[in-house]
């Protein structure tokens, strides 16, 4: 039974961390039918920035979140502004191609910069710190980051549902040149939407770098997962991407224990397609 | 003579090169209700959307109370004092209807302003204060096309264009839709309004344009349009 409780421990706060990846992906995705192929490599990014911040300067995990997530939002804004703005609206291809052209640059500027070497951040405040709850072993790194990627996913959603900010990024996400005639400058709504799906992965990356090494594929792993869920979630939705990512959390955790580690993502894949060809939208979609 | 409050002077409008509207030009006093009539596909969304800066015109000038507005953006518009209330309501489909009304008034600051405008138009259309909690697509057509008008007059509009108010709606609430609007007009709000509905508009508006193929075929005073042979002939049917 502890194990059993173990295993679900363990996938809900990997799930935790899913949801605000995910949560990104679906913003952008959500309010401007586009893929965010790069969105994997924007977390490597804020890894990265987090490890070298820490490595280098002795910033902390807990910290330095805060610098990957603004950095992530300025170069989500950025991206936006110099490459997607360019070629969106036409048809879906252009910024399809785009973002996928930024995620291979992304990731092999940190393979030639980096060297494909996994790296790890030693002797951060949390890492090794746990308690015990009945016969559960709780690790610090995994429950702060869990439990703050679900604060960061709480405000994201107070932001979109409940702000007249909010209500007019759903606005453009549901007929934009409506929203313009409301004097909505919807250029300006897509890139604070981009800047918004960065900070996600930006303060997810930051985060992770306590308990979770760096690497320049460390991305894509996390870019395809992300993918799933909101797949999964339905587009564009905030709280499907939670119970998404909860469920895919559970499902890689409870497989990968029960089953062997190598079958974790057989399981996550395996889900996904059955959802998918039983209800094509999601769980939450429109 | 009266300087015009909106003078479109000869616009040219294209969709992707090709030319929809060839050389139109109409004008909008201070005050007037002025409807554009004409078939389907003659070019009344399309003059609207180049006032409302959705599409540029290709040639020609748009003033508004003195100032060049031809190449303004569409969100610029509203703060000019024009709103555009689009063909077919194009409500924000999963907002509530409070929500929808709010973004009405997205330029709008000031809260006692926006709560203000709020209760003018709760009290114009007093169905819209029972349904603010409800989603925008699960009301009537009637309903969505009163939230739509609602929602135009938010941002407390010196002008408001008015799309096919009566598209879709039952003759009755045709007439009551019609009735407000000549509301909103004695109030003090300029009405540009188009409609496939010839005699209904042009029963409340003071003035009138006939538009067929892009180009403006006739215009005058509503009443000489009413009783002239072409506007009975093609849109009467008489
Ligand atoms: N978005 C568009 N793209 C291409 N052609 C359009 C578009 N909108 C309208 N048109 C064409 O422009 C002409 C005028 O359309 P419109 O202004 O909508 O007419 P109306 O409002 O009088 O029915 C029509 O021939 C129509 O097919
Ligand atoms: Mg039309």
């Amino acid at each position: 039974m502890d194990t059993f409780a173990q295993v679900v421990l363990d996938g809900l706060l990997t799930g935790m961390l899913y949801a605000l990846v995910a949560a990104g992906l679906s913003l952008i995705w959500g309010v401007m039918d586009i893929i965010h192929f790069a969105h994997g490599e924007f977390l490597m990014v804020a890894m990265y920035l987090s490890f070298w911040l820490g490595f280098l300067a002795g910033v902390d995990p807990i910290v330095s979140w805060i610098a990957s997530g603004v950095f992530l939002f300025l170069l989500g804004a950025l991206a936006y502004r110099l490459v997607i703005s360019r070629c969106i609206g036409k048809s879906a291809m252009p910024p399809l191609l785009a973002t996928f052209g930024l995620s291979l640059f992304l990731k092999n500027l940190c393979m030639n910069r980096f060297s494909p070497n996994f790296r790890i951040l030693q002797d951060t405040l949390l890492q090794g710190k746990t308690f015990m709850i009945g016969g559960v072993v709780v690790g610090l790194p995994q429950l702060a980051t869990g439990i703050f990627s679900l604060v960061m996913l709480g405000a994201l959603f107070y932001l979109i549902k409940k702000t007249r900010l909010g209500w007019a990024i759903q606005a453009t996400a549901m007929d934009r040149e409506a929203a313009e005639l409301m004097g909505i400058h919807t250029d300006r709504i897509y890139l604070l939407v981009f800047g918004l799906g960065g900070a996600c992965v930006g303060i997810a990356g930051g985060l992770m770098t306590s308990y979770l090494a760096v690497h320049p594929e460390v991305g894509s792993l996390f870019g395809l997962i992300a993918f799933l869920i909101v797949a999964l979630g339905g587009f564009g939705s905030i709280h499907g991407a939670l119970a998404a990512a909860l469920i895919i959390g559970l499902v890689e955790a409870l497989a990968g224990f029960y089953i062997a580690p190598v079958f974790k993502y057989v399981a996550v894949f395996a889900i996904y397609l059955v959802v998918v060809m039983v209800r094509p939208r999601g769980l939450f979609g429109w | 003579m009266t300087q015009a409050m909106l003078s479109v002077d000869r616009i040219h409008c294209a969709y992707d090169g090709v030319p929809v509207i060839h050389g139109a030009s109409l004008e909008v006093r201070q005050g007037e209700i002025v409807a554009i009539v004409g078939a389907n596909g003659a070019g009344k969304s399309t003059v609207m959307k180049a006032i409302a800066g959705l599409t540029q015109p290709t040639r020609g000038r748009i003033v508004f109370q003195g100032e060049d507005i031809t190449r303004t953006p569409g969100h610029a518009t509203i703060a000019q004092g024009i709103s555009y209330v689009p063909e077919g309501r194009r409500l924000f489909a999963k907002l509530t209807v409070r929500e929808n009304l709010e973004l009405g008034a997205y330029t709008e600051k000031r809260r006692e302003v926006i709560q203000e405008r709020l209760d003018q138009v709760l009290a114009l259309f007093p169905i819209l204060a029972d349904r603010a909690g409800q989603i925008a697509e699960t009301l009537s057509g009637g309903e969505q096309q009163m939230c739509a008008i609602a929602r135009g007059l938010m941002s407390g509009p010196k002008l408001i264009m008015l799309d096919e108010l009566s598209l879709g709606l039952m003759p009755a609430l045709v007439e009551k839709v019609l009735e407000t609007v000549v509301e909103i007009n004695r109030r003090g709000t300029t009405v540009l309004l188009v409609e496939q509905m010839v005699q209904e508009a042009l029963e409340i508006a003071a003035r009138g344009y006939v538009i067929q193929t892009g180009r403006i075929v006739q215009q005058g005073p509503a009443r000489e349009l009413l009783e002239s042979d072409t506007v009975r002939k093609a849109y009467l049917g008489l």
